[in-house]
C-alpha cells in the first residue's frame, strides 16, 4: 500500500531519504508539518538528523548554511513571510554559494488562509538568481527533494523549493524510494567565497551571474518541465506548479487536442516557451500566485496580446486558483453552481474558551477609556484574534515583532500610553531587539508579553522563550521595578488591572509578563514546562 | 469510478479523523486518493472543511470543482449549507441535526432544516444524541460516517478495517465503540424516512 501523506510530509520524507543531516525551521502555517514530520520520524532519530526548532527563520537559514559549509546536506523550512526575515542570508548565500546541498523550502499561502499577505516566493528565487522548483503533487514533492539536493550540489547554489497551501495540506498516496547516506564533514576547499568582503563578493557575484546559462540549460532539460504539442494551434497552455493540476482536471480527457507546457523548474525554460508561443494562436498562463511567468513572457516577446492569464483578466490577480476558474479561462463551460443560502453566516476563528489571552484582553479593554483608543499594537499569534470582535482590543498586526517597535515609534511621535502586546515565542523571534531600543531611549511604552509557553497558533510547538523571559528582559536592561509578572485569570482581574494602570502611567519602559500556559496543552506538556521553568530559575 | 466528498463542520468536531478513515479504506482498496484539508487559524472554533476525492484513475486537482461533489457529509447543519455550490444536482447531503452555536448571529435552526429538506437526497440524523446514548460523545463522527457509508464506493469491510487500524493504539473499548457507532449510523440511514422537528 502507498503511504498516505500530506504534501508537506512527502517532502519531509524525501529530505530524509536524500541524506540530510539537519532541518532548521521556525513554525509557520502552511509549512509547519515538514519539520514536525522529521522531528517525530523514527529513522530521522536513528540517523541523528538535527530537527530542533530555531528561534526565527534567519537563524534557521544561517544554521543550515553552516551545516552546508561543513559539507553536509541541510534543509531549511519556512512560510512565505518567514523568507522576508531570512532574506539577508538568502540573498548572500546565493553569492557565496553553498558546499553540502542546501534546499530552502518556502510554503506560500495564496488566499491568505493563515497569513497577512500572499507574496509569491518565486520572485525571491529570481531575485537571488537561484534555481526554483515547484512541485505539482505529493509524489513529485517527494521525488523533487532528491533532485533538489543534487541540483544544489552540482550548481553549488541553494535551491528554492516553493510549495503552496493546497499542496502542503493535501494528502495522497506516495511511494517512497531508497534512502541514501548523509555526507561526511568536508570543509570547503577554498573558504574565500564564504568571506564576502567586497573584493571576494565581486568575484563571487560575477560567478553567480555566469551561472545563469547553466541554470537555463538545466531547466530546458529538466524532467519536471515537459512540452506536449498538438497540431491544433488555437490554444497553448503554460501550467506552473499546482496550476498543472487544475488544467489537467479540466483537460485530461481531451489533452491530445491541446499544446501544454508544464513548468516545475525555473529559470523559465525560454526555448520551450518560445516553441509553444510560436506554434499557438493564443497562450494561456496558469500560475498560482503573482503573474511572474506571464510578465516574463511579455518581456520575451513584447507586450503580446496573444498571451492571456492574470494580467489580461482571464484569471483573477488575487486569491488562489480553483478548477472552476481555470475552466473558465480555458473557455470550457461548467454548470453554474447553486448559490449559498442566505441563512449561512461567517464563522470566524476565535480564542478558545478559557484562553489566558482573553483574560488579558479583558484587562486591556477595561483600561482603554482611561488611556484613549487606538494605542494597542498587536503582533502575530493566536492573540491576533484580539483584533476581531468581540474582543476588539488590538489595533495593529503587521509582522513578527512589530508591536514593540511600532509602539516605540508612536511614542516617539508623541502618542502617550502606547501598549504593545506580543506572545512569548514572537518576542524571542523578533521582539527582543526592539525592546533593547526602547530601553536605550527609555521610551514610555508598556510591553505586555502574553506568555502561554508555546507556539500555539501553529499547533503548540515548544517555545524557546520558556523560563527565560524574565532574565532576557532584565538582561536587556529593563528596570526590575517595572518588570511585573501577572497571571491572567478571572479572579486576578482587579489586581492585573491595577498593575497595568500603574505601568502605563510610568514614564519609561515597562514590561508585564502575563503568564499562563495554553489551555490546549496536555497535562504532560504543562508539567514539562513547569519543570523547565523551575530548572532555569 | 470517481467519488467527490466534502466533509464539513467546526474545528474540533473530528472532521480530519473522518477523512483519514475514508482515505485509508480507499487506499486499501487500491484506489487513488486526494484529500485537501484546513490547518492553522481556522481550526480555532472556525468553519472547517475537507475535500476527499477517490477514484480508480489518477486524480489531479486537490480541490473538488464546484457542482461536482457526490456527497456532503457534515457534523453541523449550517456548515452543510455553506458548501452547497459544490454539490452535484443529484448528489447526497447527510448531516447531524445538532447545531454548533458559537456565534451571536447563528440562524434559526428550523429554517436550516427546512432548507436542507428542499434537496431531495438528504439524510438528517441526530448523531450527537445518539453518541451520548452510547456513552461516548466522541464517536459522533463515526455515526455520521456509518450513515454515509452507503453513498461512498467503499465496502463495509474496508471501512471497518480502516477504523480498526486508526484506533489500533487506543483501548479495545474505544475501538469497539467506534465500530459500534459506525454500524448504528448505517442503520440510522437505512431507517431514515423524514426528519421531524
Amino acid at each position: 500500500m502507498k503511504n498516505l501523506v500530506l504534501g508537506n510530509e512527502a517532502l519531509a520524507q524525501g529530505a530524509i531519504d536524500s541524506g540530510i543531516s539537519g532541518v532548521y525551521a521556525y513554525p509557520g502555517t502552511p509549512s509547519t508539518e515538514i519539520t514536525e514530520y522529521i522531528q517525530t520520524s523514527k529513522i530521522a532519530k536513528e540517523l541523528e538528523i538535527h530537527s530542533m526548532w530555531s528561534v526565527n527563520e534567519k537563524t534557521a537559514m544561517e544554521a543550515a548554511l553552516g551545516m552546508s559549509y561543513s559539507g553536509k546536506r541541510a534543509l531549511t523550512v519556512m512560510k512565505h513571510v518567514g523568507l522576508n526575515v531570512a532574506s539577508d542570508v538568502f540573498m548572500n548565500m546565493a553569492v557565496s554559494g553553498i558546499n553540502g546541498g542546501l534546499v530552502v523550502v518556502v510554503a506560500d499561502d495564496p488566499s491568505m488562509h493563515s497569513s497577512q499577505n500572499e507574496q509569491d516566493s518565486r520572485f525571491y528565487g529570481k531575485f537571488a538568481k537561484v534555481p526554483i522548483l515547484e512541485p505539482s503533487n505529493q509524489q513529485e514533492a517527494y521525488n523533487m527533494m532528491h533532485y533538489a539536493f543534487d541540483l544544489s550540489e552540482e550548481t553549488q547554489l541553494p535551491v528554492l523549493l516553493r510549495l503552496v497551501t493546497r499542496l502542503s495540506h493535501s494528502r495522497s498516496g506516495v511511494t517512497f524510494k531508497e534512502r541514501r547516506a548523509q555526507n561526511g564533514i568536508q570543509l570547503p576547499i577554498n573558504t574565500d567565497r564564504f568571506a564576502l568582503i567586497p573584493s571576494n563578493a565581486r568575484k563571487q557575484y560575477n560567478r553567480l551571474v555566469e551561472k545563469k546559462a547553466t541554470l537555463l540549460e538545466a531547466s530546458e532539460a529538466s524532467p519536471f518541465n515537459s512540452l506536449g504539442q498538438h497540431k491544433d494551434r488555437s490554444l497553448g497552455i503554460i501550467a506552473c506548479g499546482i496550476g498543472y493540476n487544475y488544467v489537467m482536471e479540466n483537460l485530461s480527457e481531451d489533452l491530445e487536442f491541446f499544446s501544454l507546457l508544464k513548468i516545475s523548474q525555473y529559470p523559465l525554460p525560454k526555448e520551450k516557451v518560445k516553441k509553444l508561443y510560436q506554434d499557438c494562436d493564443e497562450v494561456l498562463v496558469v500560475e498560482e500566485g503573482y503573474p511572474l511567468v506571464e510578465e516574463l513572457i511579455h518581456d520575451y516577446f513584447g507586450n503580446s496580446s496573444k498571451v492571456i492569464g492574470k494580467l489580461s483578466g482571464d484569471l483573477p490577480l488575487t486569491g488562489e486558483l480553483t478548477p472552476n476558474l481555470v475552466a473558465k479561462a480555458i473557455g470550457l463551460y461548467r454548470q453554474e453552481p447553486s448559490p449559498v443560502s442566505d441563512l449561512v453566516v461567517g464563522r470566524a476563528p476565535q480564542l478558545c474558551e478559557g484562553c489566558g489571552h482573553t483574560d488579558l484582553f479583558n484587562v486591556i479593554q477595561e483600561i482603554l477609556p482611561e488611556i484613549g483608543q487606538k494605542k494597542v499594537f498587536g503582533d502575530i499569534g493566536c492573540y491576533a484574534l484580539g483584533a476581531l470582535p468581540p474582543v476588539n482590543a488590538v489595533n495593529t498586526l503587521i509582522d513578527m515583532g512589530a508591536s514593540i517597535t511600532m509602539a516605540k515609534g508612536a511614542a516617539d511621535a508623541g502618542v502617550k500610553n502606547a501598549i504593545a502586546v506580543i506572545g512569548d515565542s514572537t518576542f524571542t523571534h523578533s521582539g527582543m531587539t526592539g525592546l533593547l531600543e526602547a530601553v536605550n531611549e527609555n521610551t514610555s511604552i508598556t510591553v505586555v508579553i502574553s506568555d502561554n509557553s508555546t507556539v500555539a497558533m501553529t499547533g503548540a510547538q515548544p517555545s524557546l522563550a520558556v523560563g527565560r523571559l524574565k532574565k532576557i528582559c532584565l538582561g536587556l536592561g529593563v528596570d526590575p521595578e517595572h518588570l511585573k509578572m501577572i497571571v491572567p485569570l478571572k479572579k486576578n482581574f482587579k489586581h492585573n488591572l491595577q498593575v497595568l494602570r500603574n505601568e502605563v502611567k510610568h514614564k519609561g519602559v515597562s514590561v508585564i509578563i502575563s503568564e499562563r500556559p495554553c489551555i490546549r496543552l496536555s497535562r504532560d506538556s504543562k508539567q514539562q514546562i513547569k519543570q523547565k521553568i523551575a530548572t532555569l530559575n | 469510478m470517481k467519488s467527490n466528498i466534502i466533509l464539513s463542520g467546526v474545528g474540533g468536531q473530528g472532521i480530519l479523523t473522518l477523512a483519514s478513515i475514508i482515505d485509508l479504506a480507499a487506499l486499501s482498496q487500491d484506489l487513488f486518493v486526494k484529500q485537501s484539508e484546513v490547518h492553522g487559524m481556522s481550526q480555532r472554533g472556525g468553519a472547517v472543511q475537507c475535500h476527499v476525492r477517490i477514484s480508480d484513475q489518477q486524480i489531479y486537482s486537490d480541490l473538488i470543482p464546484q457542482g461536482e461533489a457526490d456527497l456532503i457529509l457534515s457534523a453541523e447543519p449550517m456548515e452543510l449549507l455553506r458548501h452547497f455550490p459544490f454539490l452535484k444536482k443529484n448528489g447526497w447531503i447527510i448531516t447531524d441535526s445538532s447545531t454548533f452555536e458559537n456565534i451571536v448571529n447563528y440562524p434559526d435552526k428550523h429554517e436550516l432544516y427546512k432548507q436542507i429538506k428542499t434537496h431531495k437526497n438528504h439524510i438528517i440524523i441526530s448523531a450527537k444524541s445518539c453518541a451520548k446514548e452510547l456513552g461516548n460523545s466522541k464517536v459522533c463522527n463515526m455515526i455520521l460516517l456509518g450513515a454515509a457509508a452507503e453513498y461512498i464506493p467503499i465496502s463495509e469491510e474496508k471501512f471497518i478495517s480502516a477504523i480498526n487500524y486508526l484506533f489500533k493504539e487506543k483501548s479495545e473499548n474505544i475501538r469497539l465503540k467506534n465500530i459500534e457507532a459506525f454500524k448504528i449510523g448505517q442503520q440510522k440511514a437505512k431507517d431514515f424516512v423524514e426528519f421531524a422537528y
